[in-house]
């Protein structure tokens, strides 16, 4: 699993410099949809930008809704998704947080709407740097949430979560980190144009508001003899998406050799740590990781790639025969304990009989940078919980303290 | 313009058999409204009255398409699916011509609802906007709204020892929507059904976004028999406190003008919701709203060219 290339026979793309904020915007200038309603905001204003570009060139043949608010954004994207278009948007921080009404709508209608994230820390005090708070927030929204370590998985997510979107008629966040993706520069296989509209296919949606022959009533009230069954119905859509993610995962494999599933792991085979990431830290991970190995410790990551719904069995298989595993959650919970992360693994451990040590490592809010010294301050910390060192279940990286900056 | 005949035999988009009260000005209003549509509509409704009484499940009132999704956001669901309409038909998925029309309480236009009203109108969605305007949040038990006129009583600005009903005046939500600029903005009244048919008709079939705001009565929450509606409808027209305009192109009309401007008072007297102020501490509130009255009709006659002289009182030149 993971974003790693294998060799095949596969349809090849074109390398191109592109931040993550273009290769969405390159990703939706590919996919066409029908309507794209948005609203800028930093660090997601680019791709804004860019696709209005596309839409001024006629590169595409979207009808571009410039709205006044993430509000009217999302509300819009609804309308056109129940009239039979293909819609997206994307937004970040306190755009999804004005949002926030409209996911549960969306998810509750069964729309297919495809929104990308970039993953900013959430007022007060303002800040337009990275963490996960906004998208954490949106976690029981009933959306599909995917999450991206890289440009290139940005790219790929976006593609996937169309086919996701249409399969399942469910939403789909696809999120990754502001600024630390948003912004960089990195190199991202861009597919052939006919290959993405072919992966997608045409949408043929189920009902449109648009088949005035054959009247719909979208959203009605629904009180409690049948509101209810409604919800027992989206429940059980959310449950099946694991099935479809690793379907359209395998197809996009099969297609073009990148594979993907829920998670990915690294190096976890043998390992007696791991730590559990999510977005481009895991990166960074890898890299101490490496280093750590080569010290003859065995420690390895696992990524989550999707979040919602959570892989439960999944996550417990791969970790259970680990000595000790360190959650890092770029996000806080009012839990009353550690991150939202945190939480759900240990939740995701409990059916298992050997139940590993688990420390939260809260990291990266508001921008701050993680650094392969502190993940291997990390490790070594594993090491002697595994031992049977009691230390706090709730650990802060790189914060200010008195006695210094912690982890460093 | 179709006869009251053609009208009614029409195909009618709000079916009898939803639960709206005997009486509702808002029922009256929307049947007459769709029923002026020469194209099928396509209808984005916000919360309120009309949403909760047409479509509980598993029944529905509504014989078009018809989407609910939330109350401040009508305005944005509609452009969604408008535009959604214009790319499906640009690429060849669909041929039919299809009008659509957003329709919002008071509430859900003058308060919650004006961001998005604004919006879509400034990016020109070709769609309506139909605001029933009863002046006060009836839905959820008779609250005041931006609309809700001077000194009525409502539950959230009762008539107390005090303070008598509700302080200032309402705000004119259509000439908000004559400052964007739009083709086609009126000003209509459910009791009079050709003015507000003819009306509907017009702005149904412009190009590019129409505001209606319509006085809608509430028997419950205004306070009077359900058989007074039409009555009561046609005395806010008749003082003036609701006058009927239509507003082209930017250019003002008066499309109707009372044989004789009757005071307001009658039409205060007959609604519960202003008894207060006919008692004697609070007479001077009556003398208020009408010389409020008097001076908007003033300033709407010379809009529309149809006042004595540029000198008449109360007359702002500056609109």
């Amino acid at each position: 699993m993971g974003s790693t290339k294998v060799g095949g026979n596969f349809i090849r793309g074109q390398i191109k410099g592109l931040i993550g904020d273009d290769a969405v915007a390159e990703a939706m200038r590919q996919i066409n949809p029908d309507v794209v309603a948005a609203y800028p905001i930093t660090p997601q204003t680019l791709i804004v930008e860019k696709f209005a570009e596309f839409v001024s060139d006629g590169l595409v043949d979207t009808e571009m809704i410039h709205v006044e608010s993430e509000h009217s954004a999302m509300s819009a994207c609804i309308g056109a998704a129940a009239a039979g278009a293909r819609a997206m948007t994307s937004t970040a921080s306190q755009g999804l947080a004005l949002m926030w009404e409209m996911l549960y709508i969306a998810s509750s209608l069964r729309l297919p709407i495809v929104m990308a994230v970039t993953n900013r820390a959430l007022n007060s005090n303002l800040n337009i740097h990275c963490d996960h708070a906004d998208t954490m927030g949106a976690r029981d929204s009933g959306w599909i949430q995917l999450y991206s370590e890289n440009a290139q998985e940005v790219y790929d997510n976006t593609i996937q979560a169309v086919r996701i979107a249409e399969t399942i008629y469910l939403p789909v966040m696809v999120c990754f980190d502001g600024f630390v993706v948003s912004h960089s520069l990195e190199p991202v296989e861009v597919l052939p144009d006919e290959a993405v509209r072919e992966f997608i296919g045409e949408f043929k949606p189920l009902y449109s508001l648009l088949d005035v022959d054959n009247p719909i009533t979208v959203g009605p009230v629904d009180l409690p003899p049948f509101y209810m069954e409604h919800k027992r119905s989206q429940w059980e859509a959310v449950n099946r998406a694991p099935a479809v993610v690793i379907d359209v995962g395998m197809e996009f494999y099969r297609r073009f050799g990148r594979a993907y599933g829920l998670v990915e792991s690294y190096e976890l085979k043998d390992a007696e740590l791991a730590l559990v990431a999510i977005g481009s830290a895991a990166g960074t991970v890898k890299a101490a990781i490496d280093v750590a190995r080569s010290k003859g410790i065995k420690a390895g990551l696992l990524k989550i790639r999707m979040y919602r719904p959570f892989p439960w069995a999944t996550i417990r298989k791969l970790l259970e025969g680990m000595k000790a595993i360190g959650v890092m959650d770029r996000a806080l919970s009012s839990n009353g304990e550690g991150g939202p992360l945190f939480t759900d693994i240990k939740a995701a451990l409990y059916e298992s009989e050997k139940r590993p040590k688990v420390i939260n490592y809260i990291y990266g809010l508001g921008g701050r940078d993680i650094t392969i010294t502190q993940i291997l301050n990390i490790l070594k910390q594993l090491e002697a919980v595994a031992s049977g060192e009691a230390v706090e279940p709730v650990q802060w990286v790189g914060l200010r303290t008195k006695a210094g900056v912690t982890f460093s | 313009m179709p006869t009251a005949r053609e009208l009614v035999r029409r195909k009618p988009v709000l079916v009898s058999g939803h639960r709206m009260c005997s009486g509702c000005g808002a029922a009256m209003t929307l049947r007459q409204v769709l029923l002026s549509s020469p194209y099928p509509v396509v209808i984005a409704c916000a919360t309120g009255c009309v949403e909760v009484s047409t479509s509980i499940f598993p029944e529905t009132a509504w014989n078009a398409s018809w989407i609910h999704s939330a109350f401040e956001n009508t305005a944005a669901t509609i452009s969604g699916v408008e535009a959604a309409y214009r790319a499906l038909k640009r690429k060849g998925k669909i041929e039919r011509e299809i009008k659509f029309i957003a329709i919002a309480g008071d509430g859900g236009t003058y308060d919650i609802g004006l961001q998005a009203l604004s919006g879509a109108l400034e990016r020109w969605h070709d769609f309506v906007f139909v605001c029933y305007d009863n002046g006060a949040y009836m839905n959820t038990g008779i609250q005041r709204s931006g609309a809700t006129p001077r000194g009525a009583y409502t539950t959230t600005t009762p008539a107390g020892k005090v303070i008598p009903g509700k302080v200032h005046p309402r705000k004119d939500l259509t000439a908000i929507a004559v400052a964007h600029n739009i083709p086609y903005v009126a000003q209509a009244n459910a009791a009079y059904w050709r003015d507000l048919t003819t009306k509907a008709e017009k702005a149904i079939t412009t190009e590019g976004p129409a505001v209606l705001v319509i006085y809608s009565d509430c028997n419950l929450g205004h306070g009077h028999e359900p058989s007074e509606a039409i009555d009561i409808s046609r005395l806010a027209t008749e003082t003036c406190f609701w006058p009927l305009y239509e507003v082209v192109e930017g250019k003002y009309r008066l499309t109707y003008r009372p044989k004789e401007k009757l005071p307001v008072r009658l039409w205060l007297e007959r609604q519960a919701r202003f008894r207060h102020l006919f008692e004697p501490q609070n007479e001077h509130i009556i003398d208020e709203i009408q010389r409020e009255v008097d001076k908007a009709w003033e300033r709407l006659l010379w809009l529309c060219g149809e006042s004595k002289g540029e000198s008449s009182e109360g007359v702002d030149k500056g609109a």
